[in-house]
């Protein structure tokens, strides 16, 4: 534990540094680059919208709002997750002249990843005023949401970054996987309300991801409470998967080269 | 470490290669036996100790252990038995072509490999100048890495890790690179970081005759054990008799011969 905050220390200037220069180098291809941060989750705001207000008729209230959240937070643990299982692989080149410890890699990944989310969580600031959304104190208590949702995706990929080294194909399991979440995290539906009575609550309960966003919503939205009960044991949870994906990084890192 | 003058101490050092290969889920699930682990030990318990300043040659057939002992010292491995202990110097091992982010240009990649290296970002400013004008990339310091030449490519990392000086530097066979100049350029750099009295060097080379001119102390390895640690002109006459009794490649004369072609040139 000391010599993981040590380390954070150390590469401090390296995160933020290789952060920035990633950021950039998205933008430097063209002008319209940082605009897609934007975009694209404003366009899949389209579809998923089309398919619920015209396709199934059943929507929430500030529904392009709502699914616009949803989609925003999913792809950053989506992003995060999907890029963890060949981090290693993918910097082969470097991790082999250089020691660099492997969560680095991921908080990196993570700073980028939460910065295009910023990104594109202006867009709701924009919205929030055209839909009439009546602001209140409550969305300050979407903090320890997003808390819970970094710790969340940084636990899940180190642990992920650590399998996809030794186990091949877990790159296909993995999108599956992450696709199941995407349809039970109710990102273009409300699970409370559309799921029937004892699995919408198990849902919210028992996939992170769909607490999380409903937590979100709850607060910049409908000006209630997140799940506090929901999100204390999914901290716990988190902060364990924190602990056992770093110690098995740590365990496990030095033998990375002999293996990919 | 009781002595200050005492850079890298490597004390019983083990390393094994357990050849678990990444495998695939399919395989796991229907292969209900234990897989069986082979274990190939490359280096099999060696210790020494590098002064400040030495200059010190591992020089062994293929397959001894050198660069994997390298690559632990650099920290890349991690040391199956015994410890390695380097204090809180800077180290760099130079070996071909330095990790760079292909989509990143020249200079963020000089940033991230330096901060890698453990420098500040000040420090790297004070150097970038320099890295750049030895680097010869001119205006392309500017282009992403993936449109690079490999000649521009290695051009870039050998300046990195030169003008960087690091406390310690381990070279992996790679004197020189580029083109006729740039080699001549570049070896000649080296020569002068290695000849820095208070740099601490280890050179991985086939050449005996780059060893000769270079190492103060050489290391001769053998099929993972420590044969003989001592002053250059005592162990190289023993290890090129050993060499000529059993066989070489010719490929790797080949090799040192142009080296060796490299370094006269240099000297007239």
């Amino acid at each position: 534990m000391k010599k993981f905050i040590a380390n954070l220390k150390r590469y401090k200037s390296y995160m933020i540094y290789s952060a920035k220069a990633t950021l950039k180098g998205e933008v430097a291809g063209s002008r319209l680059n940082w605009l897609w941060w934007i975009l694209d989750p404003f366009l899949f705001m389209l579809v998923y919208t089309f398919m619920a207000l015209v396709v199934f008729g059943k929507g929430e209230p500030y529904f392009p709002l709502y699914v616009f959240i949803g989609l925003n937070m999913y792809d950053f643990f989506n992003r995060t997750v999907r890029k963890s299982v060949r981090m290693v692989k993918r910097n082969k080149s470097m991790i082999s002249k250089v020691y660099i410890p492997k969560y680095v890699l991921i908080i990196n990944e993570m700073i980028v990843n939460a910065f295009k989310m910023c990104v594109a969580f202006m867009l709701v600031v924009v919205m929030i005023p055209v839909y009439r959304v009546p602001l209140t104190w409550h969305v300050l208590e979407a903090i320890p949401v997003f808390l819970v949702l970094l710790l969340l995706t940084f636990g899940c990929s180190c642990i992920i970054l650590n399998l996809g080294v030794f186990v091949s194909d877990l790159a296909n399991v993995v999108v599956v996987l992450l696709k199941l979440v995407f349809y039970m995290s109710g990102v273009f539906y409300n699970i409370q309300t559309r799921v029937p009575e004892p699995y919408n609550m198990i849902l919210l309960y028992g996939n992170p991801i769909a607490g999380l966003l409903q937590g979100a919503r709850n607060c910049i939205l409908y000006g209630t409470s997140p799940y506090y009960d929901m999100l204390g044991i999914w901290f716990v949870i988190s902060v364990v998967l924190c602990i056992v994906g770093v110690r098995s990084i740590m365990k496990y890192e030095n033998s990375y080269v002999k293996v990919i | 470490m009781a002595d200050n003058n005492v850079v890298i101490e490597v004390k019983d050092l083990h390393i094994r290669y357990k050849t678990v290969r990444a495998k695939s889920i399919k395989k796991s699930l229907f292969s209900l036996k234990k897989s069986q682990i082979d274990e190939f030990e490359a280096v099999k318990g060696i210790s020494f100790n590098v002064e400040k300043g030495e200059i010190v040659g591992l020089i062994g057939k293929n397959g001894s252990g050198k660069s994997t002992t390298l690559r632990s010292i650099a920290g890349i491995f991690s040391p199956d038995e015994g410890s390695i202990d380097i204090g809180d110097h800077t180290i760099s091992l130079m070996a071909i072509g330095v990790g760079f982010n292909k989509e990143l240009s020249g200079k963020d990649n000089i940033y991230l490999a330096g901060l890698l290296l453990g420098f500040t970002e000040e420090q790297i400013r004070a150097k970038y100048k320099e890295i750049v004008k030895f680097s010869e990339l001119g205006k392309f310091i500017h282009s992403p890495v993936r449109t690079y030449s490999s000649g521009m490519y290695s051009k870039l990392a050998f300046s990195i890790t030169a003008i960087l000086e690091t406390d310690i530097i381990l070279i992996d066979e790679v004197l020189s690179v580029g083109d006729m100049k740039f080699k001549k350029k570049s070896l000649k750099k080296m020569k002068e970081l290695i000849s820095d009295s208070n740099r601490t060097v280890m050179i991985v080379s086939h050449s005996t005759e780059t060893i000769r001119k270079l190492c103060t102390r050489v290391i001769w390895l053998h099929e993972g054990n420590l044969k003989m640690d001592g002053p250059t002109d005592e162990v190289l006459p023993a290890y090129k008799e050993f060499m000529s009794t059993s066989e070489t490649s010719k490929k790797k004369a080949k090799k040192a011969k142009k080296e060796e072609k490299l370094l006269q040139y240099l000297d007239e």
